[in-house]
């Protein structure tokens, strides 16, 4: 009110207070709306999440209860059923989930600011970079473990830079990243194949099962690895998210509101390119949830925001649900790899998105 | 102050009275604007390598409406881009407030300067009342969320644009007018002291572009703010401008209060365009009607 009582006595005053009522109702209806349907959103999500997480871990050889499993996650439980879960199960099932959330976000990352959604590191070669020179790593250098995950840091940050390089003129032109990528991606396959076809069956296959991408191999040393990485890398990714948010503005408004526009996309991309390689040196390329992730939980709260968290969250369901399914749903000595799962799920996710996109308005 | 539903289906293509933009533009928070100096000096612009601004030196008056015009091509819009420095100077330099704008903070100096380009881009399902409030991005620091001073300019923003009853609405949804009031309601919200616009009336018909231009000039009267503006519409530009530019293949052709600049001549070099210049029967300012070559009385 205070606006207005400032304002010249006319008759003016009665519209102007009516005019300004009806905008600060419609903001507060607006926000309220949006803020219900991401909480709405998130919480749906994070149910599913712990409920997958439970069954992950009552199902297998050593079956157990859901009773047995909460009690062992409130702190309680008998001695066999806390091996069972906390030496057994636990390693894989966190492991999912951080690779879930790791790649959900990366893709999320990469989608905004790229505006593409075929811009994802599983699409654009990161993730391949990852997997090329871990697979030589392995089969040319003998390395495993830790040596195995830098080699696939060091090469998903190399196809990155890479990208970087040839895609700058004065500027990030997005399209050129993304197609360049793609092409990147093909060179990075080509030196897979080379490199396994020289190879022995044996060593073959085991790189092969790491380039499906696999939690089967998780112990606490490697979660805790992912984990100290994700705690350094997700709230440098909340500090970035509302510049992120004005850059989807496009460039020209972006600078005009006071942003430094290729500064913020080389630190989100970095950023996104760190999350990507983090998780696919820890549990290989699996494919298609970073592609998909994101634009399923876009979907679901449809703000035209970033919807970082319900991202995080679909990559999650993703990752520990298809490694439910590969490990419990499938038959049992098929020993399935996670990335087998998630890429028949994204093969028709693709065409599904393609078949439903909405014609853009003028 | 009860708001009366069955109105609302009208409110939207229902213009504000002078007088209620008058009440809204006066009543907005913060003082009446210092005028801030913007001027360029021998600026050069440039896309790649091909030059299309040639040494530019313009002082935007502090305080008045600006309105810049010129032929299709002529570097008018490229030169806005330069004083709003979007587009790094190939030579020369703008000064905002007296200093180099390239060496200040851009946040520092969104607070000061506006933008609204030609083709703004929203993202996919936005709704009108968050693209508006993001025009509050200069305003707000990296941990400072949106608090009632940003949601109380928001509101004015979208009552001050006849948009007060979109806020729910997606942007994508809305008819090319309505979707250039948001744009310049984005504007309003971040509140600056210098407004360039490239051609906001672009999309509105004949009534809201009148409205938008009266909207600015009601800020730039009661608030001070400057204006800066390319606009193609000749008639309106001589209306609106208190000073007039007018761009000719990069240069500056000629610049000073729009009866002295438009004249039969200057509209024959930077347009290539025969035309008699004539009183505008409302205001007095210079007409530009033109000539065609088949329509000339016998």
């Amino acid at each position: 009110m205070t606006a207005v009582d400032t304002a010249p006595p006319t008759a003016a005053p009665d519209d102007a207070a009516a005019r300004l009522a009806a905008a600060r109702s419609g903001l507060r209806v607006d926000r309220r709306r949006r803020r219900v349907r991401t909480s709405v959103v998130t919480s749906v999500l994070a149910v599913v999440a712990v409920a997958l997480v439970v069954t992950a871990l009552m199902l297998g050889d050593f079956p157990l209860a859901f009773r047995q499993v909460v009690d062992v996650l409130t702190g309680g439980g008998d001695d066999i059923a806390r091996l069972v879960v906390v030496e057994f199960r636990g390693p894989r099932l966190v492991l999912a989930v951080l690779v879930g959330v790791a790649l959900g976000v990366s893709g999320a990352l990469f989608q905004s600011v790229l505006a593409n959604p075929l811009a994802s590191p599983d699409i654009i070669g990161v993730s391949q970079g990852a997997s090329a020179a871990a697979v030589a790593a392995l089969l040319l250098g003998g390395l495993t473990g830790l040596a195995l995950s830098a080699s696939a840091l060091a090469g998903g940050l190399a196809v990155g830079l890479f990208l970087y390089a040839v895609a700058w003129r004065g500027g990030l032109a997005g399209h050129r990243f993304v197609l360049s990528g793609i092409g990147v991606a093909y060179a990075c396959a080509s030196v897979i194949g080379y490199v396994l076809t020289r190879s022995d069956v044996q060593e073959a296959q085991a790189a092969l099962l790491w380039m499906t991408g696999s939690v089967a191999q998780a112990d606490w040393p490697l979660v805790r690895l992912l984990g100290s990485t994700l705690a350094v890398l997700l709230p440098l990714v909340a500090l970035v998210a509302r510049p992120l948010q004005v850059l989807l503005l496009g460039d020209q408004q972006a600078r005009a509101l006071g942003l430094r526009p290729e500064l913020v996309r080389a630190v989100v991309l970095g950023l996104g390119i760190a999350l990507a390689c983090a998780a696919t040196a820890a549990a290989g390329p699996v494919a298609f949830v970073a592609f998909t992730a994101a634009p399923v939980a876009r979907r679901l709260v449809g703000d035209g925001g970033l919807a970082l968290v319900p991202s995080a969250l679909v990559g999650l369901v993703l990752v520990l649900g298809a490694d439910v399914v590969a490990q419990h749903v499938l038959p049992a000595d098929m020993g399935v790899p996670v990335g087998v799962v998630t890429g028949a799920i994204g093969g028709p996710y693709l065409i599904w998105l393609m078949a439903t996109l909405r014609a853009r308005p003028a | 102050m009860t708001l009366t539903t069955d109105k609302t289906a009208d409110a939207t293509t229902e213009h504000a009275s002078a007088e209620t933009i008058h009440a809204l533009a006066a009543g907005l928070e913060g003082e009446r604007h210092e005028p801030v100096r913007l001027a360029a000096h021998g600026l050069h612009l440039a896309y790649d390598k091909r030059t299309v601004v040639h040494g530019v030196d313009l002082e935007v008056p502090p305080g008045a409406v600006t309105v810049i015009v010129g032929a299709n091509g002529c570097g008018k819009s490229t030169l806005l881009r330069g004083l709003g420095r979007i587009l790094k100077p190939a030579g020369g330099h703008v000064e905002l407030d007296g200093r180099d704008i390239a060496r200040q903070r851009p946040r520092d100096v969104a607070r000061l300067l506006g933008l609204l380009p030609q083709q703004p881009l929203a993202p996919e399902g936005i709704t009108v009342a968050d693209l508006v409030a993001r025009g509050r991005h200069p305003h707000q620091g990296a941990f400072r969320r949106h608090g009632a001073g940003d949601a109380e300019a928001v509101a004015q923003a979208l009552a001050l644009t006849d948009t007060h009853e979109l806020a729910g609405r997606r942007v994508e949804e809305l008819s090319g007018g309505q979707r250039q009031r948001v744009w310049v309601a984005m504007m309003l919200a971040q509140d600056p002291r210098i407004m360039l616009l490239d051609e906001p009336t672009t999309y509105l018909d004949i009534a809201h572009q009148v409205d938008v231009l009266d909207l600015l000039t009601e800020l730039n009267r009661t608030r001070g703010t400057t204006v800066v503006m390319v606009l193609h519409e000749l008639a309106l530009a001589a209306r609106y401008a208190d000073h007039l530019v007018v761009m000719h293949e990069g240069r500056l052709f000629r610049a000073g209060p729009p009866a002295e600049v438009l004249d039969a001549d200057c509209v024959r070099e930077a347009f290539g365009l025969e035309a008699r210049v004539v009183p505008d029967p409302v205001t007095g300012s210079p007409l530009v009607v033109p000539v065609g070559r088949h329509q000339r009385r016998a």
